[in-house]
């Protein structure tokens, strides 16, 4: 075996890790202040494909108990709370965002980052995901609060383009909730004022798209699926608003600048992967570290598109605010889109990201991810020939992460890909692939 | 024939092989064509007014050997999922000229993706129903749906439907379904005439043969049951609840019933009894049947309809049925079966304070983990009988 390396536990800590540490505070101080001094008003929304830009417009908070419950889960507090839902009647087998949230809110709805507020709306953005509509269908009962369902039609054309009556049906219901929003929080609809907000959003996802442009380079100059994940909380939370742009552009800068500077996350830039499937958060840094100690980056992750699928060319139109929205819902995120483009999405990713390898992770929680997972490798090894690893643990869960089984895996997987790089190279132009 | 003989007849078909039983019915109709219908409800009209035959494709039942489809879908993945898939891929299903699934779980949803890459000759057709039940705009969307759905199958068949074809069919389907539901009426008021395993197989037939078929068959079973007349024995009276996908081995059923139950109501095959009452005949036909799923469809573990709270559906029918407790029984690893328990547990533990009690099972297609599942219910039933 090669240089098979000790461990490596460098990650990229770069100013944009700064600065989101102190703007997602803010926003955490919000949701504390909505909650104990009742300081404004909370929408409860989804990620995938979310409509901050409507929210905003009123001036609510967006409150996406995703993110809530993946704190939980990175600052290992999950577990806790998913029993407290199990104790109550939850299954085992339900995903465990729903439990940890659940669990949280029956307890208080404090964490150890925030409180949280209870919802003026209960906005559920159904994009893709089957299970949102149960969850906030019980937040609802719950909370007895104010639920909008607002449907979004999966993707179902061949040519993965929405028809002009979903999009009619979704811009209709955009301006019911006009004016439920209008209703709860009492102020008027004030269009220009959205128009302003879709523009941010518009300049956000051309940085957020350029970023995602730079992991094409050798070295990539941050991991597309672990230093991705520090983005994606300002572009869910805070996409729309001037501070979320300055974000965006002060990370676009540092990033551009180590791409000058042809630093990359690790030392050496030895594997490039594309990743499928969310990461498990309560063990990130172990997961993380897996991965690092062979050198191996991840240069594009469809994780990183739930929320909004931006590089292949989206952009909000201020022009057009309530139609692109729904777009953005219907046609651009990765959870609305079907199996099979998914499968389309990640090959484009390993050619047009020059990836050696594709990594599945499979988690039991989020069956919109992995149920077929193991079709998916089917087709990635066997069509199309790329050395694909699966490997299997949890969004949330930390009871299904075993430590030394993945180990095992990630090691016999990178040992193989390794010696196949070997070969490849010691064989004449033209050879060997 | 005999109401037992009737019943004997088509449980020996469904216990052998229904899906051969489709399949012959195809090779004995040269030109026609068969369109797969997945859990859990399809507008079967616009098929049939195609002049196509739905066919229920609802799991591999306790005797398919689970081989390929287990390399492509996780352990954590439901049966129905898995079994399906292995028809596919052992070539059961060569018989379909397409399926349809639709929007009821993640799972069922990738199912579709990956029959379109595996069986390219199969038309997959993938339905998106609506889940939001108080905007203007559902209904007029899903007219669309319905109407992108007819041109697809006026395609695959090579015949335009007009409106009274559809009518028709909306008119055949309507008797249909008003024949079940007497049968579900005669169940629920004399079940010691009529078991549940019975009900079962005079419904399930129905997913497999044309609807002018079954209609015959309901018509002759409830003849024939009118003169049955049996002595009720004494037995617990329980609502069943979560087998609206998966559905569970016939020996489960008998087993429960077995163990000292009367089922008076389930909702085993729900999207094959979709309607509480006729849908209008007179009208746009695709509008509708888009509007009864609005305002005339059951509800169910898959539809979310924040117009009245989850359990109240329940409640009620234990409320109207007089039932004396409820038997939950949820497909294991089902999603929506398993979320839809945690509120009906909160509705149920109230009911529990009146001395109805409930009780929850997760089930499988495969047959070994019954015993466990009667011991449950028996000492469930003991529990009430000898309190
Ligand atoms: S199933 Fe997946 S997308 Fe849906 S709520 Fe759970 S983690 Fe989120
Ligand atoms: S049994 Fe449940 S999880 Fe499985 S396909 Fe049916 S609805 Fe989905």
């Amino acid at each position: 075996m090669a240089k098979a390396a000790e461990a490596v536990k460098t990650s990229y800590q770069g100013q944009m890790h700064l600065l989101q540490k102190e703007i997602m505070g803010r926003y955490f101080e919000r949701l504390t202040r909505a909650a104990e001094q009742g300081e404004g008003k909370a929408a409860y929304m989804l990620i995938s494909g979310n409509p901050v830009e409507l929210v905003l417009a009123f001036d609510m908070i967006p409150v996406y108990p995703e993110i809530n419950a993946l704190q939980l889960a990175v600052k290992k507090v999950s577990l806790p709370f998913i029993q407290k839902a199990e104790e109550i009647g939850y299954s085992m087998d339900n995903c465990a965002y729903v439990k940890a949230d659940i669990g949280m809110f029956y307890s208080g709805r404090k964490t150890p980052f925030a409180t949280i507020p209870l919802p003026s709306l209960i906005l559920c953005n159904y994009v893709g995901c089957n299970v949102y509509l149960q969850w906030f269908e019980h937040l609802a009962e719950y909370a007895n609060g104010e639920i909008y369902n607002l449907d979004i039609p999966f993707s179902r054309d061949p040519s993965g383009k929405p028809s002009q009556d979903d999009v009619r049906y979704v811009v209709k219901q955009l301006e019911e909730l006009i004016g439920v929003c209008e209703r709860i929080t009492g102020k008027k609809f004030d269009y220009a004022r959205l128009q302003r907000i879709v523009a941010l959003s518009a300049e956000t996802g051309e940085l957020w798209s350029q970023i995602k442009a730079l992991t094409k380079q050798v070295p990539s100059p941050f991991d597309a699926y672990f230093d991705s994940v520090t983005m994606m909380a300002p572009l869910y939370c805070l996409r729309g608003t001037e501070e979320g742009l300055k974000f965006f552009q002060t990370a676009l800068k540092e990033l551009e600048e180590k791409v000058q500077m042809k630093s990359g996350p690790l030392p050496e830039e030895r594997f490039r992967f594309v990743i499928e499937g969310p990461p498990p958060w309560p063990y990130l840094r172990v997961f993380r570290d897996l991965f690092a100690k062979w050198g191996a980056v991840a240069v594009a992750s469809t994780y990183s598109t739930v929320g909004g699928l931006w590089e292949f060319g989206f952009r909000h139109d201020p022009n057009r605010p309530l139609e692109s929205i729904a777009e953005h819902m219907l046609q651009w995120n990765l959870t609305n889109r079907n199996f099979l483009q998914r499968y389309e999405q990640i090959r484009r990713y390993v050619e047009e990201w020059s990836a050696d390898a594709l990594v599945i992770h499979s988690v039991k929680s989020c069956r919109l991810f992995s149920a077929g997972q193991g079709d998916m490798r089917e087709y990635f090894t066997k069509e199309l020939g790329i050395s694909t690893l699966l490997v299997e643990s949890d969004i949330e869960d930390p009871r299904y992460f075993s430590e030394a089984q993945m180990k095992n895996r990630i090691d016999a997987f990178f040992e193989s890909l390794e010696h196949k790089k070997m070969v490849r190279e010691a064989a004449p132009t033209g050879e060997g692939r | 024939m005999s109401i037992d003989g009737l019943i004997a007849q088509y449980k020996e078909i469904l216990e052998d092989s229904p899906l051969n039983y489709a399949a012959q019915w195809k090779a004995n109709h040269p030109g026609s064509k068969v369109i797969g219908c997945y859990p859990i409800f399809t507008p079967v009209e616009l098929i049939h007014a195609a002049g196509m035959l739905p066919v229920g494709i609802i799991g591999g039942g306790n005797r398919l050997e689970i081989a390929h489809a287990d390399s492509r879908f996780q352990s954590f993945i439901c049966s129905i999922v898995k079994s399906t898939l292995e028809l596919g891929l052992t070539g059961k299903l060569h018989f379909l000229d397409g399926i349809v699934f639709h929007s009821i779980c993640d799972p069922a949803r990738n199912l579709a993706s990956v029959f379109k890459r595996n069986f390219p000759q199969m038309m997959v057709e993938y339905i998106h129903f609506p889940q939001n039940m108080t905007s203007r705009f559902t209904e007029d969307y899903l007219t669309a749906e319905y109407e992108r759905l007819k041109g697809a199958y006026e395609r695959l068949a090579g015949k335009t439907l007009t409106d009274d074809d559809l009518q028709r069919s909306i008119r055949l389907y309507n008797e249909q379904r008003r024949l079940l539901r007497e049968l579900y009426r005669v169940r629920r008021e004399t079940p010691q005439n009529l078991s549940t395993a019975e009900s079962y197989v005079l419904t399930r037939v129905g997913t497999l043969i044309p609807v002018e078929e079954h209609i015959e068959v309901l018509k002759e079973a409830l003849a024939g049951l009118r003169d049955r007349d049996e002595k009720p024995k004494d037995r617990v009276k329980v609502i069943l609840e979560g087998s609206f996908c998966e559905q569970p081995p016939l020996e489960l059923i008998e087993g429960l019933e077995a163990a000292g139950c009367y089922i008076l109501d389930d909702d085993f095959l729900i999207g094959w009894r979709w309607f509480v009452e006729d849908i209008p005949v007179e009208g746009d036909p695709i509008r509708n049947l888009a509007r009864a799923y609005i305002d005339q469809s059951v509800y169910s573990g898959v539809k979310h309809d924040s117009r009245e709270p989850k359990a109240k559906h329940l409640i009620d029918k234990v409320r109207e049925t007089g039932a004396s407790a409820v038997v939950i029984l949820a497909a294991k690893f089902c999603e929506p079966a398993l979320f839809d328990y945690a509120l009906y547990r909160r509705a149920l533990e109230k009911l529990e304070k009146e001395g109805i009690p409930h009780l929850s099972l997760e089930f499988e297609e495969k047959m070994w983990i019954f015993d466990k599942a009667r011991t449950e219910v028996e000492t469930f039933v003991e529990s009430m009988l000898f309190d």
